[in-house]
């Protein structure tokens, strides 16, 4: 029996962790960070999901996203919302990092830690051509999650995943 | 119970709060800000939706986010002064902003070492959610304070108005003392020296004066609010009550 869940286990894994971020589906759940584990306890997949910004309102459609694809896997599925330790945009994979940039948003900075990054005092390239002559127009973008850019080389405006 | 309600004025403060900015959605004077004031809203109604639920849960009656923020009328609201006052213009909500968020962000830093799991979640997230608060809000009280003859005269107004609310904001009720005793909050007092310079400098870029306090307001956390407490939540409540149990 335990052989069997171990699989299962797996499976539920990979199940989760493809689903799309409903906000930026360029990128997975898992890719973000956002999906921390996933468990099979007595039959049912048990997922841990935590929220990126205290006031994301795809929290929900993400935990009700990765519970259907559960289901879909066919496991009965139960969502935990674990708040701790907090999610920080260190939590992104390299590859997700990667996705972003060809999806035409700049990554955040590294070590979220730093109080210089998390004022978007950092250089940020521009994802279209690379140059580092960019400026900011907005600290606030189309997301919580963003601010807003321009690529003054190549004069393209992007989006900035903002560092926390 | 302490713990539920030293969480409920500390949930109220941001529900309240949140829904203030809210107010702006649409009738911000540039793109930016309109979706900059809603950002920040909502920033302070995702702290406080995870605080009603844990309070919730520590009160044991069964009651969800929704029942706290929905279901309970002007007098069981134990929200500070500062968060209900209108937002009149742009000096008054960013300074009210800058005002909340220079003693949040401090007040956060120290939660980060609570006793209570879920205080320190939050925290985590909200002190760097503050750090862009005070960032955002000081901006505009240097730009309005340094700026033009009116805009000057309407932070100097702002500044008048909404300085007797700050000390509510570094008291502790009971129940809070009870849940600082327990290491679950920090000593609102504890935090003055860290508001003070926070203040300080972004006052001193705004050619900008703290009067000397006369007296100070206070009543929220016993339930006493002003008149527009009402309206706030008679607007914010209407749909829940209209249709008891909608959800969406």
């Amino acid at each position: 029996m335990s052989v069997c869940w171990q699989g299962s286990a797996e499976a539920a894994w990979d199940a989760a962790a493809a689903v799309p971020d409903p906000e930026v589906p360029c990128v997975t759940v898992a890719d973000l960070g956002i999906l921390r584990w996933v468990r099979v306890e007595d039959g049912v997949a048990v997922a841990g999901v935590t929220p990126t910004y205290s006031g994301c309102p795809a929290v929900l459609a993400i935990e009700l996203a990765v519970e259907a694809a559960l289901r879909d896997a066919g496991f009965d599925a139960r969502i935990e919302r674990v708040l701790t330790p907090p999610w920080t945009t260190d939590w992104i994979t390299d590859e997700g990092r990667e996705k972003l940039r060809e999806y035409g948003i700049a990554p955040p900075a590294k070590s979220s830690g730093s109080i210089r990054s998390l004022f978007g005092e950092v250089t940020v390239a521009c994802p279209k051509c690379g140059s580092t002559n960019t400026e900011k127009l907005s600290e606030f973008g189309s997301t919580a999650c963003k601010a807003h850019y321009r690529c003054c080389a190549c004069a393209e405006p992007f989006d900035y995943f903002k560092c926390i | 119970m302490a713990v539920f309600e030293a969480l409920l004025e500390l949930a109220d403060d941001h529900l309240i709060l949140g829904h203030r900015l809210s107010e702006w959605c649409g009738h911000a004077p540039m793109l930016e800000e309109d979706l900059a004031m809603p950002n920040m809203g909502l920033d302070l109604i995702g702290t406080a939706r995870t605080l009603y639920d844990q309070a919730g849960k520590l009160e044991g009656k069964g009651r969800s986010e929704d029942d706290l923020a929905y279901l309970r009328g002007e007098r069981e609201y134990r929200n500070c002064l500062l968060v209900e006052r209108p937002n009149e213009d742009f000096a008054h909500t960013m300074l009210r902003q800058l005002y909340f968020a220079a003693f949040m962000r401090p007040y956060w830093l120290a939660a980060l070492t609570s006793t209570d799991e879920v205080v320190r979640g939050v925290a985590g997230k909200a002190e760097k959610e503050m750090a862009y608060h005070i960032r955002h809000a000081g901006e505009w009280v240097i730009r309005l304070g340094d700026g033009t003859a009116e805009s000057a005269a309407r932070m100097r107004d702002a500044v008048e108005g909404l300085h007797i609310y700050v000390d509510e904001l570094f008291e502790s009720s009971d129940a809070a003392q009870e849940a600082e005793a327990a290491g679950i909050l920090p000593v609102r007092a504890d935090m003055r020296a860290a508001w003070d310079r926070t203040v300080a400098d972004v006052f001193a870029e705004a050619l900008l004066e703290q009067p000397s306090a006369a007296y100070a307001q206070r009543g929220g956390r016993q339930g006493i609010h002003n008149e527009t407490l009402g309206h706030l939540l008679a607007e914010m409540q209407v749909v829940h009550r209209a249709y008891p149990g909608a959800r969406w």
